[in-house]
Order: structure tokens, then sequence, then C-alpha cells
């Protein structure tokens, strides 16, 4: 990528000690150590090496990608921070990866600014920073700038990281939930609900051992391929907190239209079947963190199927229900057993029913 | 799902249908008015909203959603005494994840907790016996919620306390029992069933001869049912059989689980532990008599409402809110002029709109594709 140069190599600092501490979020020297040691080591690119205030690339760097700039930021406060599947550093370059590639975009430079309670460990530190490094060389993104801030014991929870994302539109490409029309169809790339269950497995505070890997994965691969089987493509929208119902109430009360998915093509483990039945939770309801919400017009559902079979993270695609003319905002389910139910939004958290 | 799935088979629930239609179709009541079947029992409310059997069964059967979510009659003034006990630096509160967000009168557990108040969920009570082995500097209070099916385990974990000599452990014991409650719906003047599914987990635990006087006096069919769509099902099958022959009997569909005698180890210690209170204030039902437990005197310190000073006040139900009526099918939940305005689930003011279990909640969210149609 064309990167402006950094004008002479310099050494990096090195933290000596076993865990962060205030000292190293107060602006001197322990802090320019802990950042060299643990973020530029991991991330290694010419557009962090300086150590502006800045990031700075050539506009042509994102132009020649596509016409417009999509922007976007979100930010991880999971618990674990280390789960079966993935990371918080992992989660954190996923996540925006994923909300830069469902508008269409190929993703470029993201941003990592962390909130470190202290005491937490180096070598904990280093291992998120190493694990972000990999995921985002997967993605093919660079983080090019940060932010460090160490704070109080109990004012955060371990670690916090927010990232920000840039990423060039495809010339053509114009995807949005509002778009999605009567006769449409709704498909997924595989098993939902893995992520959510994973965590809520790894927390430990129900018992239960389980196979769950959380699903977290770059997407933007998967989705250039199904956006080039179909490219009238009209909404994608990853399926994270609130899952899959959350995401086709979005699209159904943005598109003025009802969606009806059926259950019995709707993909979910039974490993997080029996999880939920165990829990009184709804499996639509858990987050995802390597699942879209794809809505295609019929013509072009086979097509995309395939696309996204084809592709590593698209093998358990399906399609699951339609689009259809009918209460403006409503979703429905055909049941399993022949009924048909509403599938509403989810009020607030999920709560495990009593009996 | 091995053994689930089972249970959730189309083309049985077809057939099923099908018989339903046909014993419909030969039943003179039917021809008159629709006949109005209550399941007593929240999960079995959950499983009917879940696997839309509503929409299944022919527009002469109407399914009541009844009193049998323990979270929805908790009245305001429990929950206050709640966030009392939790709001005490000294405790670390445990409770049923659903329970959090019950309103009382000045806040829900939720809102408490973010006050920062240690609230704590937990799976099991024997998890909150867990938290105060950890903590014993600290007080550790289990929120005891829920009919027969709870009860148990409760007091297994006072009688687990007891024996290894745990003194920072205590529950707040709100556990109700559905014998009194059925009485109480089928003595309301305005009474408009004509038969219950009964419930499975607390027949587990009680057997089946305690609703004999269900069939015997009030000359009302039962039939005690599992949780799974086919169950459900099958017993609104065998409660219209009953109808249709004008017989009122007991009946057990969920043999594989409810055994008609109960569970005797179970029922020896909720016997042990706890006793019967002289009333017990429901919400939306007001008060009925023997209708909540206590711990026995042997188990007072256990007891949190001993241990700690509760404001232990009552707190009247919002006046226009139709719970009671809902609660006993007089109304649907759509009738009541405050369903989906000033009563949703984000701001619940009547009890049955506060658990996913709550019959106005369950409409409001899962929908009777059937009844809100016909509601207009």
């Amino acid at each position: 990528m064309n990167v402006m140069p950094f004008p002479r190599p310099r050494r990096l600092g090195k933290v000596n000690v076993p865990i962060v501490t205030l000292a190293h979020g107060g602006g001197g020297k322990a802090m320019k150590d802990l950042i060299d040691d643990v973020f530029v080591e991991a991330f290694d690119n010419a557009a962090l090496a300086p150590l502006e205030d800045q990031a700075r690339f050539d506009l042509a760097s994102i132009a020649e990608f596509g016409d417009r700039l999509a922007f976007t930021t979100d930010s991880f406060v999971v618990d674990p921070l280390i789960f079966p599947g993935g990371d918080i550093g992992k989660l954190a370059v996923c996540g925006t990866v994923n909300d830069l590639a469902v508008g269409g975009a190929r993703p470029l430079y993201l941003s990592c600014a962390v909130i470190i309670e202290e005491g937490v460990t180096l070598d904990l530190l280093r291992q998120i920073a190493r694990s972000m490094a990999e995921a985002a060389k997967d993605a093919g993104v660079q983080i090019v700038t940060g932010d460090t801030k160490v704070v109080h014991k109990g004012a955060c929870d371990k670690l916090f990281i927010t990232t920000t994302g840039i990423g060039a539109i495809r010339e053509g490409v114009t995807l949005g939930a509002h778009l999605a029309r009567p006769g449409d169809t709704v498909l997924v790339n595989g098993l939902l609900g893995d992520h959510g269950a994973a965590i809520l497995c790894a927390r430990g505070d129900m018992a239960l051992e389980t196979p769950i890997e959380s699903d977290c994965a770059a997407l933007h691969g998967l989705i250039d391929a199904l956006l080039a089987a179909a490219p009238n493509t009209r909404a994608l929208r990853d399926a994270t907190r609130g899952g899959l119902a959350t995401v086709l109430n979005e699209i159904a009360a943005a598109s003025e239209t009802a969606i009806e998915i059926d259950e019995t093509r709707t993909p979910i483990r039974e490993e997080v079947k029996g999880f939920c039945e165990i829990l009184g939770l709804d499996p639509l309801y858990l987050a995802n963190e390597g699942k879209i919400a794809a809505v295609v017009p019929a013509e072009e559902a086979e097509s995309a199927l395939a696309a996204m079979q084809a592709h590593p993270l698209g093998v358990g695609s399906s399609i699951i229900g339609t689009v259809n003319e009918g209460e403006a905002g409503r979703v429905t389910m055909k049941t399993v057993f022949g009924g048909r139910r509403i599938v509403d939004m989810l009020v607030g958290e999920q709560l495990p029913r009593i009996c | 799902m091995k053994y689930i799935d089972e249970y959730r088979d189309r083309d049985k629930a077809a057939v099923l249908v099908k018989e339903i239609e046909a014993l419909v179709a030969d039943t003179p009541l039917a021809k008159e008015r629709p006949i109005n079947i209550m399941e007593v029992c929240g999960g079995h409310t959950h499983s009917i909203f879940r696997y839309g059997i509503e929409g299944m069964l022919p527009k002469e059967v109407e399914l009541v959603h009844g009193p049998g979510c323990p979270v929805c009659v908790l009245p305001m003034g429990r929950v206050d005494d709640c966030v009392a006990i939790a709001e005490r630096p000294d405790v670390i509160f445990t409770t049923f994840g659903d329970a959090m967000r019950v309103p009382g009168s000045k806040k829900s557990l939720m809102q408490a907790k973010a006050d920062g108040a240690d609230i704590r969920m937990v799976y099991s009570p024997m998890d909150a016996l867990e938290i105060a082995r950890k903590n014993p500097d600290r007080e550790v209070v289990f929120f005891g919620l829920g009919f027969e099916t709870t009860m148990p385990s409760t007091a297994l974990t006072v009688l687990q306390a007891e024996r290894e000599g745990i003194t920072n452990f205590s529950v707040f014991c709100n556990h109700i029992t559905i014998v009194p409650t059925l009485k109480a719906i089928l003595e309301s003047p305005d009474l408009n069933l004509d038969a219950f599914i009964g419930p499975g987990h607390v027949s587990m635990v009680i057997g089946t001869a305690p609703y004999e006087f269900i069939a015997n006096f009030y000359k009302k069919p039962m039939v005690v049912s599992g949780f799974e769509p086919l169950d459900v099902l099958q017993s609104v099958w065998m409660v219209l059989k009953q109808i249709k022959e004008g017989r009122a009997d007991i009946e057990n569909q969920y043999a594989r689980v409810v055994p008609d005698e109960g569970n005797k180890a179970a029922l020896e210690a909720v016997e042990k532990v706890y006793e019967l209170r002289d009333f017990f204030e429901w919400r939306g039902l007001g008060s009925i008599d023997h209708s909540g437990v206590k711990l026995r005197e042997a188990y007072a310190h256990f007891d949190a409402e001993r241990k700690f000073a509760l404001p232990n006040l009552q707190v009247a139900d919002p006046a226009a809110c139709q719970c009671g009526a809902v609660l006993k099918g007089v109304i649907k939940p759509w009738r009541c002029p405050l369903f989906g305005t000033a009563c949703t689930p984000e701001t619940p003011l009547g009890a049955l709109m506060v658990s996913s279990e709550g019959s106005c909640s369950a409409y409001y969210q899962y929908g009777g594709v059937k009844a809100q149609a016909g509601a207009a």
C-alpha cells in the first residue's frame, strides 16, 4: 500500500515489568515503551511506526478500491478476553472489518484504542496484540493508529478495545436494509448462535462444558464472492449482538416489508440447540461474529447460495426465507412444528427462564 | 436433538390437528361458544407461542394462559423487599435471571444492580450457596421463587447449608403453591374455563392426586402435560375428548416424567423445610389463603425475612391493570386498555408483561397470530 515512508528506523522500547501500572498511562517513557513493546512490535507497519498523532496515507491508496469512503467504529468489552475460537483482539479486528464489508466496502485501515485496567499482565496484552496483528494480516488490513489509556483497578474490566475502520466502497455497489423488496430471498452463511453460546459457556457460571467455538471471522472475502455472483444484492447485515432475529427485524423495518423464515432451513448446531434448551434461551437472538444475513433478488438466490457455499466461511450457507408484502416490519417464522410465530426484537438482554 | 425432536414432529402434529378438528366438530358445546382451556404453567405458554400452536387449533378452541409464571405473579411489595435486601452493602443478592426485570414500586433488581447493588444471576440455589462459601465475610441471599418445581431445590440447599454449618447464607422465600391458586381461580365468580392443562414440572414433584378435587368437586377435566409441542397438542386432544364424552377426570399425558404419586424425596425435603403461610399476596389475583410457604422455625436462621428488617409494604397493582381478569381467562391480553400502549415489555406495568412466560408479554413478543387478527 502506498503509505508515506517513515524517515529512519528507530529502536523500539521494551517493558521489563510483568504487569501494567498507572505509570504506563502517564504519557512518559513508560507509556512509550508499552506502546512500542506491545503494539508497534505486533502491528509493524510503516504508517504506524512514526507514532505521529495521526496516520497519513495518500487518498489514491483508498480511491483505487472504490469511489466512496466507508467509515465505522465499534467497541469490544467481551468477557472473558480469551474464549474458544478467538479473543478480544481477533474480535476487535473482525468486527470492524465486517462492519465495513457488509456495506460493500473493501476494508483498508483500522485504528486501535485500548483502555487497560492496571494490573493486567504484559503477557496477556502482547498475546492480544499479536492476535489483532494476525487477524489484520489475514484480513488484509493495516492497524495504522491507536491510543492507550491505563485506568485504576475497577474502572474498567481488564481490557476494552475500540477499533475504527476505513474502507472503500466498490463502484456500482449499493447495499442498504431499506432496499429489500417483496419477493427477495434471505440467506445466511452458516450455523447461527455459536459465538453467543461459546461466550456464555466460557464465562463458566453455568458449569456446562461444550465444544462450541466462536465463529469469529472476517467476512469480506465471502462477501466479495457473494457480490460477484449476485450483483443486485439488496442488503447485508452481520448478525452480531441480538442475533439473526434482530437484523431481520432491522431489515424488515427499514424496507417496510415482512420477512418470513423457515425454522427447518435455519442452520443451528445441535450443541447450540441443546445449550439453549437447558438455559431457556432462543438461538435466534444469540450473537454471531462471523455470520451475515443477505437479502438478494429471487433470480440471483441460487447463484448467491452456490458462491457462498463455495467459500470456506460459507459452507453451511442456506436459503432461510423470503421478503414479503404484509405488515411492515413484521418478522415471522414457520416453526419446525408446522405453526407460525412472530420473531420480534429483543426488549433488553435475553434472560434465562426460570422453568 | 435426540429425545426432543421426536416431540416436535410436524407430521404427527398434522395428524393430531386433524383429530382435534374432528373432535370439535363432534362436540355440541363447540357450536355454542369457544371451548376455553387454561394452561396453568408458564412453560406451556412459552411452548404454545414458541411453536405457534394457537394458530394450528380450530377457532372453537381458545387457550387461556394461566397464572403459572412465578415471576409474573410476584407482587411489587416483594420486589421492593428484594431491592431493600440487595442494596445492603454487606449483601450479595442472588436470583434467577428472569426475576431481574420485574418492576418494583421504585425499581427492578436490574435497576438496583445498575445503581451499584451486588446482584448476581444464578441457575440454581446451589450456585448461591457456593458464592456464600467463597465469600464468608458477606451475607449471601438467594431469592427463592417458583412453584413446587423449584421449591425442593431451595429446600435441599437450605438442608445442605445446615449440614455444613454455613451461617452467611439465607433465602428470601417467595415460593408459592399451585393447588390453593387453582382453587381461587375455580372459585372466582367470573370463571370462564372449561378445562385445564395441568403443570408438568410441578406435578413431577407433587404427583396428580392433589388435583382430584378439580374433577370431583368442580367437574372440570385436567390433563397434566409435558412441554414439547406434541405434548401440548396431545393434551388439548385429551381434554377435548373428555369434554366430548362428558367426563371430568385428572389424566396424565406426561407419564414419562410425572409419577402419579409424585417425587417422595422432593416432597420430604419440602415438608421438612417449609410450612404454609396463612396467606400470600399475588400480583393480579390479590391475597390467596395458604398459597405461599415460608421456612419453618427450625430453619429461621436461613430466613432472610427474619434476618433483615424489611419494608414489607403492600403496594397496590396499578389501577388500570387487568392482570387478574387476564389470569382468570375473563379477558384476552389485548383487551386490556394498557396492552401495548402504557404497558410493554420495555416498561411493564402489569405482571403479565414482565417475563417471556407471562401471557401479555408472550402475546406482545410472539404474537397470537390468529388472536390478533380476530381482535381488531
